[in-house]
């Protein structure tokens, strides 16, 4: 029984199907307001269903010389973001059900996406796909710094405790973390991280469709590819939830979570559309200066008790 | 109706292939992609990679040396993968007909799905080819 539960968990409720329709919906706010910004009309709503369902019907070429992991690498980055949906949303309905460590867990499997990506770039065996996979590198060098020293400020925060659930808990009894100098702080710097990790301008120089020709995804097509934007997908759900649960969780009942979700979305489509692509030296220089520089003021701060 | 074909034609991905043209057919696509246009609303976007793409759009007319890749070009897109010759020069080769440099016409090297005859055609030509040819794929008149 427990694990049909926790299967349904996974496929459905919190996990796949329900992320997967939200986040392709998100990308469909996005699309849309980025083209009223540049006055345009834009797609229909169901324009993300519709791509996914053809590239599903697509054929599936596979390069010439290709490894194995070329096609293994998809479904390994979709997996691991599912699963972080699925532990998040289980902890936001119910705080107690979250066990020991799972902050720590979620910040490992958000780094497979990723990770994923570069795999199945790099064995491809096309040159601008294994630009392309270089550069996701350096950004995931660069981003990983600050972010995980901006979750260490929460930590901090309410009194080192590493379970997302208490953490929503210790929200609820004492306020926001957004509230306090160190966590608006944090808040900004997650929010930069963000944006790379989901790999928006103006960090999304390792997938430069004019420069390099969509560099890692220039050999997928079909399923694979299908499955990748999925993967983006969910993740655009998943993220703008950490902070949601990291950084806003005084109020979690639904209506004030989708408040914020739409909050931190226009947020990240406003980054989006008024700035230019860094190239990748420009990106590592800006996480590793400012804003690593920002974090450790933020953890300085909370040890403060700000 | 087939799912598969009414997901294709609600998303056409376009690729742009350029056999030698002259540029003036390029700026009038381009002009489909801006806010007077802009054909993002039935869900046509450019990509950067042959891979992702539904239709070859070509222009111009191809000599030796461009032939060969509207060849592999057309072999690296993933099937099913139309093709759309925009301009005189892609549907006809015109004056070109006897050029030194003009060893055959687009339709030689590809299967062509529409013509859009034009020079430069204008984009609302380009549109209503497009229209055309979703109707072909419906099986509509």
């Amino acid at each position: 029984m427990k694990l049909l539960f926790n299967l349904f968990n996974y496929l459905v409720f919190p996990g796949f199907l329900f992320s997967a329709i939200i986040g392709l919906m998100a990308g469909w706010l996005d699309r849309k307001v980025t083209a009223r910004i540049q006055w345009r009309v834009g797609p229909p709503w169901y324009q993300n269903f519709a791509d996914i369902v053809k590239l599903l019907g697509k054929e599936t070429i596979v390069p010439q010389g290709a490894k194995s992991t070329f096609l293994l690498s998809p479904f390994l980055g979709l997996s691991s973001v599912i699963l972080v949906a699925t532990i998040l949303g289980v902890s936001l309905r119910l705080p107690q059900e979250s066990f020991m460590g799972d902050l720590i867990v979620v910040l490992y499997l958000l780094i497979i996406p990723a990770i994923s990506i570069i795999i199945g770039a790099s064995s491809s065996r096309n040159p601008l796909a294994s630009i392309g996979a270089s550069r996701e590198m350096k950004l995931v060098l660069a981003y990983e710094l600050p972010f995980i020293l901006s979750i260490i400020t929460i930590i901090i925060k309410s009194q080192g405790i590493i379970q997302i659930g208490s953490i929503i808990n210790h929200q609820i009894n004492f306020g926001s973390n957004l509230a306090s100098g160190s966590g608006f702080l944090a808040f900004i710097v997650a929010i930069f991280c963000m944006q790379a990790k989901l790999g928006f301008v103006p960090f999304d120089a390792s997938e430069a469709e004019q420069e390099i020709m969509a560099g890692t995804l220039i050999e997928y097509s079909g399923l694979p590819l299908a499955i990748f934007r999925l993967t983006k997908a969910i993740l655009l759900y998943t993220m703008p939830l950490l902070l949601i649960v990291l950084f806003l969780g005084k109020d979690i009942s639904p209506l004030f979570i989708i408040a914020k979700y739409i909050l931190i979305l226009v947020i990240i489509i406003l980054i989006k559309n008024t700035n230019p692509r860094l190239r990748i030296d420009q990106a590592i220089k800006f996480f590793w200066g400012p804003v690593t520089l920002l974090a450790i003021i933020a953890v300085g701060l909370a040890l403060l008790g700000k | 109706m087939n799912l598969k074909l009414k997901a294709l034609t609600k998303s056409l991905w376009v690729f742009h292939a350029a056999c030698s043209p002259c540029n003036n057919c390029d700026i009038e696509i381009l002009d489909l992609l801006t806010p007077r246009y802009d054909v993002e609303r039935f869900g046509m976007v450019l990509v950067g990679s042959v891979r992702h793409a539904d239709v070859l759009l070509v222009t111009g007319v191809p000599n030796y040396k461009t032939k060969e890749r509207l060849k592999k070009l057309y072999a690296q897109a993933p099937q099913p993968c139309l093709v759309i010759a925009v301009g005189n020069c892609a549907c006809g080769r015109i004056m070109f007909k006897d050029s030194y440099n003009s060893p055959c016409a687009v339709d030689e090297i590809v299967p062509v799905s529409a013509y859009i005859p034009g020079c430069p055609p204008k984009p609302e030509a380009m549109i209503s080819g497009v229209v055309k040819l979703i109707n072909k794929l419906q099986g509509k008149k």
